[in-house]
């Protein structure tokens, strides 16, 4: 109620072309982005070549199993969604506090996720076509990745409505996010003012 | 005397149009002594990716084992063959990890991209990389090859005359260079008729 909205921050950059958000413990999220932040750049230091989604979600898949193995640690409280886009194309990646992760169309993490991805199934359509893509994710809830044929703008809309089925209260671009990358591989977290645009469209 | 020439080489890579190619002299000496005539320069890393080592044979060879294995774990993590970019930058970071006692080798990397388009790069011993469009040499007597090199050399060269240009100017240099000669040995990769490989007899003195 109180908390200063504009410093919440869930989505985050991790390379030029990946981009992750986490539902969980936001402290644990946090060691999670500086190790993978720091594999990504040492990736690029070494090949002069932007990591792969897969690799980048490999490595941090691995850290978070060895914490659920190593002694005097425990897991990480987090599940994340990774979206990315490499020479393999659009990819959105989940990974669970156990290490294991998976590959999807459209997926959604955290509160009401169950109603989130049965929402998802129904709106998410596969005309594969021009590989313009949309992977949005978006805060606490949903995440959507595609290869729509109508692309980044299709992505975006299905997001925000799979997560204003879930919300509670009002949707404003105050307190949600959205983050995409599309074939020019820049993720880009949005704006507050250009999600508004995007939900006045959804209304 | 430099620890550089103590065996003897000469490489020579050249792009030509959609395809490249990459040679060296076949001889292994010891100082001035001749041991062997049949010692190739020129390694494969993958169908479209080759490395020319010249400089100390002993750290070439280890060099090149190395870049094998780097590739091996490579193929098994990423599924996939490394871009020949990829590899000149792998290669550049190997080395300068080395830089306070390095591998006294001065590679050539010369392959495909994904798209069929030429890429070469050579550096020295320390991965200072260098990339070019038209050729690069190294060797015991660079000189030579870059002046031959710099008269022959033509843009969009089609996979045969590629290598009768890359083949005239390495035997040619080859003949300027008391360490390195005995025959030579030209690959030319081509985006679609794949690795020729071609064997050349010299001045045999």
């Amino acid at each position: 109620m109180l908390v200063d909205e504009s410093t919440v921050q869930k989505i985050t950059i991790l390379s030029p072309n990946i981009g992750m958000v986490y539902s969980g413990m936001g402290p644990d999220y946090r060691v999670l982005v500086r190790k993978a932040r720091k594999t990504a750049q040492q990736y690029f230091r070494l090949y002069q070549e932007h990591i792969p989604v897969a690799q980048l979600v490999r490595e941090v898949a691995a850290v978070m199993q060895e914490f659920t193995q190593s002694g005097g640690v425990r897991p990480f409280g987090v599940s994340l969604l990774l979206a990315g886009f490499d020479d393999n194309g659009p990819q959105l990646y989940q990974i669970d506090p156990s290490g294991s992760y998976f590959a999807w169309k459209a997926s959604a993490i955290g509160k009401n996720m169950n109603n989130a991805k049965t929402f998802l199934e129904k709106r998410y359509s596969d005309e594969v076509g021009l590989g313009g893509l949309g992977g949005s994710i978006v805060v606490e809830a949903a995440g959507c990745g595609g290869g729509s044929s109508v692309g980044i703008e299709d992505a975006i809309h299905t997001a925000l409505l799979t997560l204003k089925e879930g919300f509670e209260g009002q949707v404003s671009g105050n307190n949600i996010e959205v983050g995409i990358i599309g074939p020019d591989r820049k993720f880009k977290v949005l704006s507050a003012a250009e999600v508004q645009d995007y939900l006045q469209e959804v209304e | 005397m430099s620890i550089y020439t103590y065996n003897g080489a000469a490489i020579i890579a050249m792009a030509g149009k959609d395809c490249v190619a990459i040679g060296s002299d076949l001889r292994f000496g010891v100082q001035l002594q001749t041991m062997t005539t049949d010692y190739k320069k020129v390694f494969q890393i993958h169908d479209r990716l080759f490395v020319g080592l010249g400089g100390l044979a002993t750290d070439a060879q280890t060099l090149f084992e190395r870049l094998v294995f780097r590739h091996n774990m490579y193929k098994l993590r990423e599924e996939r063959d490394m871009k020949a970019s990829t590899f000149g930058n792998l290669l550049s970071s190997m080395l300068y990890e080395k830089r306070f006692g390095p591998y006294f080798a001065s590679p050539v990397v010369a392959g495909l991209e994904p798209d069929g388009k030429p890429f070469l790069c050579g550096m020295d011993s320390i991965g200072a990389l260098e990339t070019a469009a038209d050729f690069i040499v190294t060797g015991t007597n660079s000189e030579s090859l870059f002046g031959m090199c710099e008269s022959m050399w033509r843009p969009d060269l089609e996979a045969d005359e590629l290598f009768e240009t890359l083949a005239q100017c390495l035997l040619s240099g080859i003949d300027r260079d008391a360490l390195a000669g005995w025959g030579a040995v030209v690959y030319v990769i081509d985006k679609n008729k794949g690795v020729i490989a071609r064997t050349l007899k010299g001045r045999m003195d």
